[in-house]
């Protein structure tokens, strides 16, 4: 039993008080515990559980077919479908060594960060009406239902996209893909500038943010955070330009950067970022280069309708495919792409059968709930609200 | 083996004797390491000023039940912040001893991923601060990303946990006691 002093010199005396929050709590959007020691209102330590949404999905991923993980890799971060879509679609293609046509890089890249802004307005917008800012929430699921009728139109899915596979992407763009997203971009623009002038000098807002949460350069280097919580910090890692992958390189974008490592920075990171996706989006759908979208490879690409009922080459490679599923020849590798949370890598081991031997995927979530603890000690309960909507804990992609 | 990269000679070098095998595949750098004296080498990966490879990506382990002998195989993903450069470091675990020392001393983001491979693969670390089960319940038996352990699996009820000091609401409570009272229920 600790004594502190009052301001008035009286001592009251205090206990150390143990509670229990979630696993189902209205601010712990996706199931996680926090077993929190407290001195009053203040957090002494925080020990996280995670695991409520654990479904096995790597061991489900050892007994389906390459191609069959796809849907799986749909689930892991739902706020960003299509990313992961195209890391898992990526690292499987660097197994086997090819590389896809360059219009199927340019989609992937757009279909990317169309995902990424989805996921950053879900986690700002989330935490914004957390804070009491509704309005604030409701322009970003506004902005953010906007994306999903693009995904929509593109994918012909809201969430569980699937849109990616081994070797290409499903279908090319639709007709009016460029103005849609010309349209769109022009509504989000003006929908953020509101939130801004809502946000920026809003003093219940910054007074819950800033300073809060604050979590070091080197401390979030040893816990191996990544994403827009590293780069609050002002650690410039971001993998599209630290390992360039797909046409990342050809395109002129900047890494948003913050200097305390606040919730505020992650904020204006993350708000940043979405401007900077906007900006990549337009100059790949500029310079989109005409071609096919799939690789010219019968083992790893299902034939065309056509050739599958008309010649029997056709048929035999669709029953393949269906039936054995590509063969992905032995070997092991890892490929990183940065997801919405951070560097989002998949580790593939392949014996060379129609099934993967073993899929890990890099969740950076998992491991920004690993320091979570360090984020939140010395502060306020109700600090744990904006903190952990800051971390943007995605059930599906940390329990995985 | 294939002609092997500078970062990668480099390595060979300074760990010497550690190194059991290097290789590139695709494009990446992998060592596969001595298990003994673990945290050393991986101390000089991080600290040595050529390599400096100072960021843990990820660690995961990888089952080859009946297909390698040491039975499973820990695979570590480094990166330097500074250039981008990766290395893949694996290390081979026997099944007769399957424990390794923990690399959370020098990253401690190295605390939750060794304690998911406990939870998963059942490989013991050495020096682990705290090493729960952390996805799975504490009354899971096996380790389901074992080859061994089949997909369809179950797993026994849990009975439900008395978690001491936890808050019973007395109101509610009696409700309870008085509602199985007049359905004659029997606990």
């Amino acid at each position: 039993m600790s004594v502190p002093e009052t301001r008035d010199g009286a001592n009251l005396p205090t206990e150390i008080m143990e509670l229990q929050m979630g696993p189902s709590h209205p601010a712990t959007h996706g199931t996680i515990k926090f077993n929190l020691k407290l001195e009053g209102e203040k957090v002494l330590d925080c020990d996280v559980e995670v695991g409520y949404l654990h479904r096995g999905f790597a061991k489900s991923c050892e007994n389906v077919t390459w191609t069959q993980v796809i849907p799986y890799t749909d689930r892991l971060n739902y706020a960003s479908p299509l990313i992961n879509n195209v890391g898992y679609a990526l690292a499987v293609e660097k197994l086997i060594g090819v590389e896809t046509p360059p219009r199927c890089q340019y989609i992937r890249v757009i279909v990317s960060e169309l995902s990424r802004i989805f996921d950053h307005l879900t986690c700002c917008g989330m935490c914004c009406s957390e804070l009491g800012a509704i309005t604030v929430g409701f322009y970003m699921i506004e902005a953010r239902e906007m994306i999903t009728r693009i995904v929509e139109a593109l994918t012909g899915a809201r969430l569980t996209v699937t849109y990616v596979r081994v070797g290409g992407v499903k279908h090319d763009l639709p007709v009016d893909f460029a103005e849609r997203v010309e349209r769109t971009f022009k509504i989000i623009r003006k929908l953020l500038e509101d939130c801004d002038g809502l946000l920026s000098r809003n003093r219940i807002f910054i007074d819950r943010m800033s300073n809060i949460g604050v979590i070091s350069r080197e401390t979030a280097i040893s816990y191996s955070l990544t994403g827009p919580i590293l780069r609050a910090t002002g650690v410039n890692y971001d993998v599209r330009k630290t390992n360039p992958y797909l046409v990342y390189d050809q395109l002129d974008f900047t890494v948003p950067l913050g200097t305390k490592g606040d919730n505020y920075d992650r904020f204006v990171c993350r708000i940043q970022e979405i401007e900077q996706s906007m900006k990549i989006v337009e100059q790949a759908l500029k310079n989109l280069p005409v071609g096919p979208v799939w690789i010219e490879d019968p083992r790893f690409v299902l034939p065309e309708k056509e050739k599958v009922y008309n010649s029997i080459e056709g048929l035999m490679h669709h029953f393949k495919i269906i039936m054995e599923g590509i063969k992905v020849p032995p070997g092991e590798t890892y490929f990183a792409v940065e997801g919405g949370n951070g560097e989002l890598g998949f580790y593939l081991v392949s014996d060379g059968a129609g099934r993967p031997y073993r899929v890990r995927v890099r969740p950076p979530c998992f491991l920004a709930m690993g320091a979570f603890h360090e984020m939140i000690k010395g502060y306020m309960i109700a600090d744990i609200v904006p903190t952990f909507g800051m971390v943007n804990m995605i059930g599906g992609e940390c329990d995985r | 083996m294939p002609e092997t990269s500078p970062s990668l000679q480099e390595i060979q070098d300074k760990l010497g004797p550690k190194v059991l095998e290097i290789s590139q595949f695709r494009g990446d750098d992998i060592v596969v390491l001595d298990p003994m004296d673990l945290r050393e080498s991986f101390r000089i990966l991080k600290e040595d000023s050529r390599l400096r490879f100072d960021f843990l990506s990820d660690i995961t382990a990888v089952d080859y039940w009946k297909k390698k002998e040491p039975r499973f195989e820990l695979v570590y993903q480094l990166l330097c912040l500074q250039s981008g450069k990766r290395l893949r470091v694996r290390v081979p675990v026997s099944e007769e001893n399957a424990a390794i020392e923990s690399l959370t001393p020098l990253w401690r983001g190295a605390n939750f991923l060794e304690r998911e491979i406990w939870d998963l693969f059942g490989i013991k670390f050495i020096d682990h601060p705290d090493l729960r089960r952390i996805l799975l319940f504490d009354e899971f038996k096996g380790h389901p990303l074992r080859k061994d352990y089949p997909i369809n699996q179950q797993q026994h009820r849990v009975p439900e946990r008395k978690v001491e000091g936890t808050f019973v609401d007395e109101r509610s409570h009696n409700k309870l006691l008085r509602l199985k009272k007049t359905l004659g229920s029997k606990d």
